[in-house]
């Protein structure tokens, strides 16, 4: 066990934790947010993807100790209902999930994505998604949803948070 | 007002509430209570509406959702009768007790079960609002109407929420036959609206069975046997209990429907000290000959030679042997299914709290709350009433939930260590353990005259059982799941000569049912060598089905098809098309398949698929799972099966069981043919004439006949 700091969501968090714990299971038991999904523990299926920094990282793999000083934004820190990210909105509009389960990681993939490329074409969208699993099949409508949320970005062409 | 306390008090509405994240129930009055309806107790299933003073109207939705929109179709049945709209629905989930009635999400049968019950339910319950305001006001019930949860006066334009006037309509009778509303009024049903749980499932506030905890768990990991039935000879936990959070190693057990198996867990403050201790444990086990008995080559084995006798005959039409025997052509074939696993992104996962006074309570993602009652009281051997459970939000479940295992196994720990325990297991336990969708062969047969009609057909079931080995069906009869799908009465194949026979081959891998059931297996087998017939009677393969179909629904959904996938087009070299239609679950599914010869292999360019469901709640929602069955369908065709050799299953987690990802997705198009027949199920139809058609149209594309699945795009082996 050991003190560690981890700021996620703009929030420092002081644990005492294994150093070894993966940070899908701090988030998850210790801190308390359940959006981030466990679905593999090997970083195969992209369910419990998070950003580190603004880059899409699989928490299920990285240990608490090696993200001590980044900064860490999960699901809930993207937006709310009251106060939709885009891709959030997108992903309503598109009427994406069906049991959901796979869409934190989807959303935080996509949500990365657009920072970097904001009018993403298909192949940049393949290549953001294809580590994302959906057993439901969802895929095609990811694909949509990330195109109307590119179109629906503000005019400085900002991907923040809400309207 | 007692008696409703009492029922809201037996429901537990509160907590239900809490676990499954809906706005709670005030202590208010249940105003409508169809408990007692007649109509409902003659019909499969038995809803409650809730009115509240306050003005809330509270369906008690009886098909947990995992995935496939209930939480939206169940609703719409009530608030179109109602004339509320859906957002004035607030859902709670039945907890299984008998009064629900069939409680299982399963067999896409969510619509079709309560398309007539709820929106009974629904009317009955306006016709008895209607009548309490028009008593209160002392006028005809024919002056009045309702609209968005008010009655109305139409002369006076006076008007009283539900709220008001739901005390009142609950004391009177409850009418034996409200008139239903005509399909041509519907407002809701049938019409695309966005899924109101859908913002929730997109900001990580949905909360899945995975994600409940309740004061004072524990959390376990299961340690199973890498041979499913192995024995625990000793257990050396002194590493793991080394482990900062480990509190305990024990055997217990693994309870399924055809035997027990024993397994080790660890009990740990948190997940991961549990995890890290299942690295940490060593178990040595006894296999005795599970190596060699334990295997699919030894059950495929065993189906081929069934596949070179007769079986238990279910159907016969005509004389098959004699117009076999005198067909101009004649073809055999066998068709081979693999095991799958059912992989829901959400891995099994329960809380389980056996308490001092020897009640329970569970917490779980399951499909079936009233089956799970039913395993738990048999399980614990204590009564029903003495348990209660809280359905959470399933993340995907394609069948795997409703089989009880690992809820049992929470069970047996949380009676040892004497809290609740909260069990998740690993992917790894998913997928080498089961239950799997049962591998099965098909041995076919068919003739073809010399005037080129397909007069002769033989389709041969051959392997496990689902209702043998989770039901225990006595086995000298054909499984009527399997066979009573392949009549001639549902897949309205008018061939002269029509059998289907069935031989049984156990095996101690567990099975379950998976996505569409046998139409997953079985699908394959009849659309693929109908496909091998037509090309035998030198027919194209869409006027070959045309030609033999005489039902009006099966017709129209082929030629729908023909017409969206551009069936009769002139195919650039390289490419083919391959069709195929099924009937499961009351629906009518067809697909027509595009490949393109890539290499030594082929790519998929495109999926059309049709569907038939009759009646349904939400075109988008109809498309959504027909989308899912499609991905599901190329997946269970294309990538790896579950595969034991020395007892043990080849695959451990996804990087060797693949799915199909975002990169492999064909272009997809869904059509609807609007029948206005009663309603079909539309979670799974879609799914069984996906393999089907792509393995003709590998065929038609290369000349390659596909009979045996999965097979590898790239090389078509
Ligand atoms: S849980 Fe991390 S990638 Fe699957
Ligand atoms: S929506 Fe169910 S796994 Fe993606």
């Amino acid at each position: 066990m050991a003190a560690i700091t981890l700021d996620i969501n703009g929030k420092k968090h002081d644990l005492d934790i294994d150093p070894k714990m993966p940070l899908l299971w701090a988030i998850r038991d210790v801190v308390g947010l359940k959006g981030t999904k466990f679905g593999c523990g090997m970083a195969q299926c992209g369910a419990c993807t998070v950003h580190m920094n603004g880059h899409p990282t699989r928490s299920c793999v990285l240990p608490v100790q090696s993200v001590v000083g980044s900064k860490i934004t999960t699901i809930e820190g993207i937006g709310t209902e009251e106060n939709l990210h885009p891709v959030q909105k997108a992903w309503i509009d598109e009427q994406v999930p069906q049991c959901g389960y796979c869409q934190s990681g989807q959303i935080m993939a996509a949500a990365a994505l657009l920072k970097d490329k904001p009018t993403p074409t298909d192949a940049d969208i393949t290549s953001a998604m294809q580590g994302h699993i959906c057993r439901c099949g969802t895929y095609d409508r990811i694909r949509k949803a990330i195109h109307t949320a590119a179109k629906s970005k503000s005019p400085k062409g900002e991907m923040s948070g809400g309207k | 007002m007692s008696n409703r306390r009492t029922f809201l008090k037996t429901l537990g509405l509160s907590s239900a509430s809490f676990v499954l994240g809906v706005s709670s129930f005030a202590k208010g009055n249940a105003v409508v209570n169809m408990t007692t309806d007649p109509l409902s107790l003659a019909l499969e299933i038995n809803p409650f509406i809730v009115i509240q003073p306050s003005g809330q109207i509270t369906l008690i939705n009886p098909r947990p959702d995992m995935g496939q929109g209930s939480t939206q179709a169940v609703p719409s049945l009530l608030a179109e009768e109602l004339e509320v709209s859906l957002d004035q629905v607030t859902i709670a989930q039945s907890d299984g007790k008998g009064k629900y009635g069939n409680q299982t999400s399963g067999g896409s049968s969510s619509v079709r079960a309560l398309w007539t019950p709820i929106r009974q339910a629904g009317a009955a319950a306006k016709e008895m609002l209607i009548k309490a305001a028009a008593q209160r006001w002392s006028v005809p019930e024919s002056e009045c109407y309702v609209e968005k949860a008010k009655v109305i006066h139409r002369p006076s334009g006076k008007s009283l929420t539900y709220g008001e006037v739901a005390d009142d309509a609950s004391k009177l009778e409850i009418p034996k036959n409200p008139k239903l509303k005509d399909a041509k009024d519907f407002k809701i049903i049938g019409k695309y609206a966005p899924r109101l749980d859908v913002p929730a499932r997109v900001t990580g506030k949905a909360v899945y069975g995975i994600d409940v905890e309740v004061p004072g768990m524990v959390y376990a990991v299961m340690l199973h046997s890498p041979m499913i039935h192995g024995k625990v000879v000793s257990i050396d936990d002194s590493e793991a209990l080394k482990i900062k959070g480990v509190q305990k190693v024990l055997k217990c057990e693994r309870p399924m429907p055809h035997r027990t198996s024993e397994a080790v867990a660890i009990i740990a403050d948190n997940y991961w000290a549990a995890l890290s201790a299942k690295k940490a444990v060593k178990v040595q086990w006894d296999n005795g000959t599970l190596g060699q008995t334990l295997t699919t080559a030894a059950y495929f084995k065993k189906c081929a030679e069934a596949a070179t006798k007769e079986g238990l005959k279910a159907e016969e039409e005509g004389d098959f042997a004699a117009t076999f025997g005198a067909a101009a052509k004649k073809l055999e074939a066998v068709y081979e299914t693999p095991f799958l696993a059912h992989a829901p992104m959400e891995p099994e996962n329960a809380i389980a709290h056996i308490k001092d006074d020897g009640t329970a309570e569970v917490w779980a993602p399951i499909q079936g709350p009233d089956w799970a009652l039913r395993d738990l009281a048999g399980y614990l051997k204590i009564k029903p009433e003495q348990i209660k459970i809280n359905v959470a939000l399933l993340g995907g479940a394609f069948g795997r939930k409703a089989y009880h295992d690992f809820l049992l196994e929470a069970c047996f720990l949380s009676k040892d260590v004497k809290k609740p325990v909260k069990l998740v297991w690993t992917r790894e336990d998913d997928i080498t353990q089961g239950p799997y969708r049962p591998g099965m062969m098909a041995r076919m047969q068919g003739g073809v005259d010399a005037k080129g009609n397909i007069v002769a057909y033989h389709h041969h079931p051959i392997g496990e059982s689902i209702q043998f080995q989770v039901f225990k069906a006595p086995s000298n009869k054909p499984d009527d799941w399997v066979c009573g799908e392949l009549s001639q009465k549902e897949q309205k194949y008018n061939i002269p000569a029509f059998k289907i026979s069935y031989t049984h081959v156990p095996t101690e891998i567990p099975i379950v049912w998976w996505r569409s059931v046998y139409a997953s297996n079985f699908g394959f087998s009849q659309e693929g060598f109908f496909d091998e017939l037509a090309h035998a009677a030198n027919k194209d393969p869409l006027k070959a089905r045309l030609e033999l179909m005489s039902d009006a629904r099966f017709k129209k959904v082929l030629e729908t098809l023909a017409e969206k996938a551009n069936w009769g087009e002139k195919l650039p070299a390289g490419q083919g098309k391959g069709i195929a239609i099924f009937k499961s679950f009351g629906s009518i599914s067809a697909c027509c398949v595009t490949v393109a010869k890539q290499g030594t292999g082929v790519k998929i360019e495109k999926v059309v698929s049709v569907i038939d469901c009759g009646h349904y709640v939400n075109p988008d929602n109809v498309k959504a799972q027909t989308e899912g069955n499609i991905v599901m369908g190329i997946t269970a065709a294309v990538k790896k099966g579950i595969t034991f050799t020395n007892g043990q299953s080849d695959h451990t987690n996804f990087h060797q069981y693949q799915v199909m990802r975002m990169n492999e997705m064909p272009k997809v198009e869904i059509h609807i043919v609007e029948s206005g027949a009663e309603p079909g199920g539309v979670g799974e139809p879609g799914l069984p004439p996906i393999a089907p058609a792509l393995a003709n149209a590998v065929f038609a594309a290369t000349g390659k006949r596909i009979r045996r699945l999965p097979f590898d795009l790239n090389t078509l082996a």
